[in-house]
């Protein structure tokens, strides 16, 4: 989907950097990236450092950075334009099993505008500075999230988990990532993750605290991601 | 950030958080923090101190002998301290380091996604 447009925009001085927040790593992410086929730097961040570098708490998220290496819109839902999976879902549903569709029910509830979002970066790539969403450093600063203790001890829980996890000890992970979904219950990168991690097969117990349907529903699917303020 | 011990070398602490230690203190874009001079000693930061100053918290792992160093929340109070973007450096599926500002003076869009 990006790699289409990086072709579009790359000749207009514009690259695509595809960021993998992926603790499985290159075996986790290669099937998707070499379908992709991408020409554009496409990365791996088994550690989930850009979500505190940068403020990431959910996927598709997108950061503009200018050419003078400014941030001018930070993280928000991005999507390359209208996508055809989006438009195949209501179809899929009905030859779902019921588990499965009450899925896609929710993902079908979310407000989400891929038309809008690519609008504004073609204005952007068009008109640079002058585009009339381009934002202020200190907009950029006030439009990241807000951190604060619980946040900035969630991201560090959710690291020693990742350290103990690669080092092979992921039973001893799990207690780190229940306290960074507790601190930091907004962030569902740190959620899903961990949730993806854990065995699938019938009657493996649930080590945490939620799963993403029973959160999804608890927010509303509606407000699963933020709608953009341009 | 994972310290083995309280103390680090600036360029580990400048690789992975983005504060570089200056004459004016610690300093991440264009936002530096006053820290008192004894904060580095012997060439290396003492994290404590940096930490109680930026108000990154220090959580333990005992058992494992590790600490985690988290982001600040003293400067700004949100996940940005600073609009100029942080030098990250990551790896592509062949093992090959990228560093994002590298690709200056393109414009950049960097995607966050996931295979979960």
């Amino acid at each position: 989907m990006w790699q289409a447009l990086r072709t579009e925009l790359h000749p207009r001085g514009v690259e695509i950097v595809t960021v993998a927040l992926d603790t499985g790593g290159a075996d986790a992410v290669r099937p998707w990236i070499e379908a992709a086929n991408p020409e554009h730097p496409s990365l791996i961040d088994t550690a989930h450092i850009c979500d505190d570098l940068l403020g990431i708490v959910n996927v598709p998220n997108a950061v503009w950075i200018d050419e003078h290496g400014m941030i001018v819109r930070s993280a928000e839902p991005a999507w390359p334009g209208e996508t055809p999976m989006l438009g195949m879902l209501p179809a899929m549903v009905e030859n779902l099993p019921p588990e499965r569709r009450v899925v896609i029910d929710e993902i079908l509830k979310m407000k989400v505008d891929p038309a809008g979002y690519l609008e504004m970066l073609l204005d952007w790539v068009e008109k640079g500075a002058d585009s009339q969403y381009v934002l202020s450093p200190d907009q950029v600063i006030a439009r990241s999230l807000p951190r604060g203790d619980d946040e900035a001890r969630a991201a560090a829980h959710f690291e020693l988990g990742h350290h103990l996890y690669t080092g092979g000890h992921h039973d001893a992970a799990v207690p780190h990532w229940r306290e960074a979904h507790r601190l930091h219950p907004a962030n569902w990168t740190y959620k899903r993750q961990a949730w993806n991690l854990e065995p699938t097969e019938p009657g493996a117990p649930n080590r945490y605290e939620g799963d993403w349907l029973t959160d999804v529903r608890a927010i509303g699917a509606e407000n699963y991601y933020p709608a953009i303020v341009a | 950030m994972i310290l083995e011990s309280l103390t680090i070398r600036p360029d580990d602490l400048l690789a992975r958080s983005g504060w570089s230690m200056k004459p004016e203190g610690a300093c991440k874009g264009d936002v530096c923090v006053p820290l008192p001079a004894r904060v580095v000693n012997d060439g290396l930061v003492d994290v404590s101190m940096l930490a109680d100053r930026l108000g990154m918290p220090l959580v333990a792992d005992e058992a494992h002998g590790v600490w985690s160093l988290g982001p600040e929340t003293r400067v700004t109070g949100r996940a940005l301290t600073t609009a100029v973007a942080p030098d990250i450096t990551l790896p592509d599926l062949s093992g090959r380091s990228v560093r994002i500002a590298d690709l200056r003076p393109q414009k950049v869009v960097l995607v966050a996604w996931a295979s979960w």
